[in-house]
Parts: C-alpha cells; sequence; structure tokens
C-alpha cells in the first residue's frame, strides 16, 4: 500500500463507507450534515494532493487486490482524471452546503427520514469511479453507481412532477446502460479483455469495419448520457423539476462525466488520425440545437437545461478534431463547464427563493430587489456566451484555435457553428437578464419571499449559507481566469497524455510511471 | 473465436425485439417488464462473449484451458444485480405513480405542451 494507491483508493472507498455510516445516522441530522462536509472536504484534498503527484510522476495505477489485467479491477490516474476529480470533488462540496443551507435533506415525506445525504455521498463515489477506472466493465459499474443515486436523488421527496420527470430520465438511462451492457459484451467477444490499456492494443487488430461499429456503439450509448444531439431529448425534461442543488450538480457533473468517457474511450480504444467528420456533424448539431431551445424557453431552468445541451457539442467538437490541441480545448472546456453550470443552476435557485416561481413571464425587476443574485447571475452568464476574459472565451479560444490548425473546410465550417452558438448563447443570456432581472416586475412583488405554500420560513444563517455558496460557485469560475496560465499548460499536458498510448499502456501493464 | 452459440443468439435476438416492443409502451409497467426481457438479453450476451462452455473455473476443479472464461460470468453476476436493483426501484416508481395520479402512465412533458399552446395562441413572451 503505497501513498500513491491510497490516494487513487480514496476518492471511491471513503464516501462509499461513509454513505452506509450516513444512512445509520438518519436520526441525527446535524451530525450527517458534518460528516457530508467532512468526507467531501477529504476528498477534494485526497484529489488535490493526487493532482500534484500525478502531475510530478506520471500515470499512476492501482490494481484493486493485488490482481494484475486482465483478470483485476483496474484502478489509473492519470492527468486528465486527476483534474476532472479535483474539479468535480470542488463542485460537490459547494452543493453540498448549499443544500445544507437550504435544507433539501429536511423536506420528508409522510415521516420517512430523507435519504439525501448518503445518496449524495454514492453519487460522488460513483462520480470518482467512473474518472479512475481502467477497464470497460467498471466504467459501466461507476456510471451504474452514479445513475442509481441520481435516480434516488431525482425523485427525492416523490412529489407528482418529480416521479413524471424521473420517469422520463430513469428510462432512457437505463436503455443507455443496458446498451452499455451489451456493447461491453460485442468488445470482449471480440477481444478477450475489457482492460482499456489492453484495449488500446488489442482494437488494432480488428476490421476496420468491426472498429468501426464498436467505436460508434460507445459513442451512442455514451452520448445518449452526454445529452448529444440527437439523443437529449431527456435532460430538459427531467433536470428542472428536482430540487436544486440536485439539479445543479446533475447539470455540472453527469453530462460531464458521460463526455470523460467518450473522450477516454475513443482516445483510447478508436484513435482518429484525421478530424473524425461524423462527430464534427454531431457536435454541430448539438451546439445549434441546443442553443435555439435555449432561446424560446420561459423557465429558467429549462434554459439552462438547453444550454447545457448546447455546450455539450463545444467539447464533442474538440474530440471530433482529433489532435493534442483539439483535446486541450476539451479538458480547459470541460473544466470551465462544470463550475459555470453549477453557479448558474444555484443561482436559479436563488431566484427561486426571492420569488417563488422561476417563470421567466412572471419574473422581473430582480436587479433592484435582489443586486448580488443579479451580480451573480451576471458573471457565470457572460462566462458560458465567451465573453473575454472569463474562463468560457479561454476554453473556446483553445478550441477554435485548434480547428484553426486542422483547417479542412468541414472544420471550419463547425468553427463558425461555434461562433454561432456562442453569440447565440449570449443572446438566450441577455433575453434572461432583461426579462428576469431587468424590466419592471411583470406582477406585484410579495413582501416576504418566504411566505410560500409548504414552506416556512428559511432562518437567516442558512439564507446566508445559501448566497454563500452559490457566490463561492460563482468565485471558482473566476479562480479558472486566475489561473488561466497554469491551468492551460496542465491541460497541454492532460491532453498529450490522452494522445500518448503507448506511456498510459505502459503504466498500467508493467507499472513504469510514464 | 470458436463459433457462436446459435441458439443463444437467437434467444438473444428475441429478448431484445420483445424488450424493445414494451419498452415502446404507455404503461410504465409494461415499460418495467421490457427492461427485464432487455437485461436477460444483455446478461446473455456477455455470456456468449466468454465463448463455448467448459468445465468448472475453480481452482482445483479443471485445469486453466479446459475451464469456461471466467470473467464474463463475474460480469453477467454484476450487471444481473444492477438490473434486479434497478428493477425494484422502477416497480417502487410504478406504484408511487398509481398513488398520485391513479395510473401509470408514462406522460408528455408539461412544459413542452405549455409552449406549444403559447404557440398557437401566438403570445408575446
Amino acid at each position: 500500500m503505497t501513498a500513491s494507491t491510497l490516494l487513487i483508493a480514496v476518492p471511491v472507498a471513503v464516501p462509499l463507507l461513509a454513505a452506509g455510516l450516513s444512512l445509520l445516522l438518519s436520526p441525527f441530522p446535524v451530525v450527517q450534515r458534518v460528516l457530508g462536509v467532512t468526507v467531501l472536504a477529504a476528498v477534494l484534498l485526497d484529489a488535490a494532493v493526487l493532482l500534484v503527484h500525478v502531475d510530478r510522476s506520471g500515470t499512476q495505477p492501482l490494481h484493486v487486490g493485488g490482481w494484475e489485467p486482465p483478470l483485476g479491477i483496474t484502478l489509473v490516474a492519470d492527468r486528465f482524471s486527476a483534474l476532472v476529480l479535483l474539479v468535480s470533488a470542488l463542485v460537490c462540496l459547494v452543493v453540498m452546503l448549499y443544500a445544507v443551507g437550504q435544507g433539501t435533506a429536511e423536506q420528508r415525506v409522510e415521516n420517512v427520514p430523507s435519504v439525501f445525504h448518503p445518496t449524495y455521498l454514492v453519487l460522488l463515489a460513483g462520480i470518482a469511479l467512473v474518472f479512475l477506472t481502467g477497464d470497460l466493465f467498471t466504467l459501466f459499474v461507476g456510471l451504474e453507481v452514479m445513475l442509481m443515486a441520481s435516480y434516488v436523488l431525482i425523485t427525492l421527496g416523490a412529489t407528482a412532477e418529480r416521479v413524471r420527470a424521473g420517469m422520463t430520465y430513469i428510462i432512457s438511462s437505463l436503455t443507455a446502460s443496458i446498451l452499455l451492457v451489451t456493447t461491453i459484451g460485442l468488445v470482449y467477444s471480440t477481444t478477450g479483455t475489457v482492460n482499456l490499456a489492453q484495449l488500446s492494443e488489442a482494437t488494432a487488430d480488428l476490421s476496420a469495419g468491426t472498429r468501426g461499429l464498436l467505436g460508434l456503439l460507445l459513442l451512442v450509448v455514451l452520448g445518449i448520457k452526454a445529452a448529444m444531439v440527437p439523443l437529449h431529448w431527456w435532460l430538459p425534461d427531467s433536470y428542472p423539476t428536482a430540487p436544486v442543488p440536485v439539479t445543479a450538480v446533475f447539470a455540472a457533473l453527469l453530462t460531464k462525466v458521460a463526455v470523460y468517457a467518450i473522450v477516454r474511450t475513443q482516445t483510447l480504444m478508436f484513435p482518429q488520425p484525421e478530424p473524425w467528420t461524423l462527430l464534427l456533424v454531431l457536435s454541430a448539431a448539438t451546439m445549434l440545437v441546443g442553443v435555439l431551445g435555449a432561446l424560446v424557453q420561459d423557465d429558467v431552468n429549462r434554459l439552462l437545461s438547453f444550454t447545457l445541451v448546447s455546450h455539450i457539442g463545444f467539447m464533442l467538437f474538440g474530440l471530433a478534431l482529433s489532435s493534442v490541441a483539439g483535446l486541450t480545448g476539451v479538458v480547459l472546456y470541460l473544466v470551465h463547464h462544470i463550475t459555470v453550470q453549477t453557479a448558474l443552476f444555484l443561482v436559479s435557485g436563488l431566484v427561486e427563493r426571492e420569488r417563488g416561481t422561476v417563470s421567466l413571464r412572471r419574473l422581473g425587476g430582480l436587479a433592484s430587489t435582489a443586486p448580488l443574485v443579479a451580480a451573480l447571475f451576471l458573471l457565470p452568464a457572460f462566462s458560458l456566451g465567451g465573453v473575454p476574459p472569463l474562463a468560457g472565451f479561454i476554453g473556446k479560444l483553445a478550441l477554435l484555435q485548434a480547428a484553426v490548425a486542422r483547417a479542412t473546410p468541414l472544420v471550419l465550417a463547425v468553427a463558425a457553428v461555434v461562433l454561432l452558438a456562442s453569440l447565440l448563447t449570449l443572446a438566450a443570456m441577455t433575453r434572461l437578464w432583461l426579462l428576469a432581472f431587468w424590466r419592471h416586475p411583470a406582477e406585484p412583488v410579495a413582501e416576504s419571499p418566504a411566505q410560500r405554500a409548504g414552506e416556512g420560513e428559511i432562518p437567516l444563517a442558512s439564507a446566508r449559507l445559501m448566497r454563500a455558496s452559490a457566490a463561492a460557485a460563482v468565485l471558482v469560475g473566476l479562480l479558472l481566469v486566475a489561473a488561466a496560465g497554469p491551468l492551460a499548460a496542465f491541460s497541454q499536458r492532460a491532453a498529450a497524455d490522452l494522445a500518448d498510448r503507448a506511456s498510459y499502456r505502459g503504466a498500467v501493464l508493467s507499472g513504469e510511471a510514464g | 473465436m470458436n463459433a457462436t452459440n446459435l441458439t443463444l443468439s437467437l434467444v438473444v435476438g428475441g429478448l431484445f425485439a420483445g424488450g424493445v416492443h414494451l419498452l415502446l409502451q404507455r404503461g410504465l409497467f409494461r415499460i418495467v417488464l421490457g427492461f427485464v426481457l432487455l437485461g436477460h438479453g444483455a446478461n446473455l450476451v456477455l455470456l456468449i462473449a466468454g465463448g463455448p462452455a467448459g468445465a468448472v473455473p475453480e481452482v482445483g476443479e479443471a485445469d486453466p484451458a479446459a475451464a469456461s472464461d471466467p470473467l464474463p460470468q463475474a460480469m453477467a453476476l454484476t450487471a444481473v444485480v444492477i438490473t434486479f436493483a434497478v428493477t425494484a426501484l422502477l416497480l417502487a416508481l410504478c406504484d408511487r405513480s398509481v398513488m398520485l395520479y391513479g395510473d401509470d402512465e408514462v406522460r408528455d412533458d408539461v412544459e413542452d405542451r405549455l409552449l406549444a399552446r403559447q404557440e398557437r395562441q401566438g403570445e408575446e413572451t
């Protein structure tokens, strides 16, 4: 048990153990909260140390139980996975604090204690497992752990609305999961292994047709989970109804975990020498469909969900370029997108607390009644639209530079779509700003925001905690800008790692750090 | 690779066909049954992926070359557990839906319909 194996094991094992403990602690909500926040802080610290360690000494494997591949379960930490793990842990912690402030876990149904805390920890464990996994089947297990937790979270409290939305979400996700198992079965039958490092060699021996088929199957099943157009239908219908913290963490992480899985599997197993035409077209469609959907929504959360779909396209575009520069853009954009979506959804939650509605027709004048919320909204909204010097601009710039370096006519056409989608995102955000924050209120504003059906007065301390954590989410986005130089350099190294399959293989199979 | 078992392949095809057919129904309970079928189909795919049947893959029981591949069996086992858990969750959701709505129909999205109605009324947004 060396230091590095311990570092890799903690993000998966500790949240799972803590989830069990948390379930036992249901009668003591305060202890539950302390436990949750402590565990998340520990995972965050662990991820930070892991990141530094991996950056210094290269890709680190962990063979669980000492079983070597292809028999054992392998966990691998490289620069890319360590970075996304760090950002995810940070986001989870911020959202957890927000949830504590909002009292999400206290919303009981018929005296059944809420399972928010244990489930949330299971969610984190699943996410960490997907990021750190070194074989295809464990990737599926990680996704499944994460999704099981998300099924419970999205139907939290089981109100009529959530049950309806939960059905759509669960059925779509489950279909993707079953197809993923089938795909893994096909991969195993053609190659005889599910270890990613071994697959990266084994896929080279397959016929072009088989490789193409397996690559496509993986893209489709993970594309459903990543909300890639035309497989995005479920997302805007299911996210908006869940409690705010849940929606925020879903929007930030679930689709990005799938994007991570797409990047990981495609770069390792099916590397493309040339820009990938199919994925380029799909990414363009994703960008446009998402943003056009966002322009006509009335519900703020649905609007944000559509922008989320749109920006998945940006990451797919970076992957489709099949170059180190493109992958650098993907890594940068992924990190930016996780933070910005969290911030926006948390702010939307603040708006809902302020007015009791998130319908654009009924909102208005928030800029004068809640200037802090307005300010917190503006920064991530501009970042999403790609206004310099915010983080979104840095990510988009990296992607466009990569596109110019790859200049085929199709790539340039899709790069134009990137610009157009950014502009339209800005337009959607401006529309949101004008309708919700700027114009005179559409209807008289109630005196006290807390006087709503089914909710008592929220104590001032909790309201402060909610605002503080939303502000923290926005601040993380600004930190990305402050650290733009080192972050870009790191992303470049991470992308070079992704493109360099031989060192990944060496690190996993023969134990020499690559 | 040896020849694939034709019977199993046909069974997988049948299970997938039936599962997809049930998935496309309106009632959640039928969809759950569809998932059960699909899950079985996927597990059989994993089983077929392991190649032909052999001796029991236990240490000391048979020589490793003659034993069947244990890895897909372990994977199928994991997949069975996951399918089982999700089925239980879906049945709970069915029950809840019947309690709330009186039936288990999977409904259209409210917001979509609202937007469509706005469209028809030509309302200013």
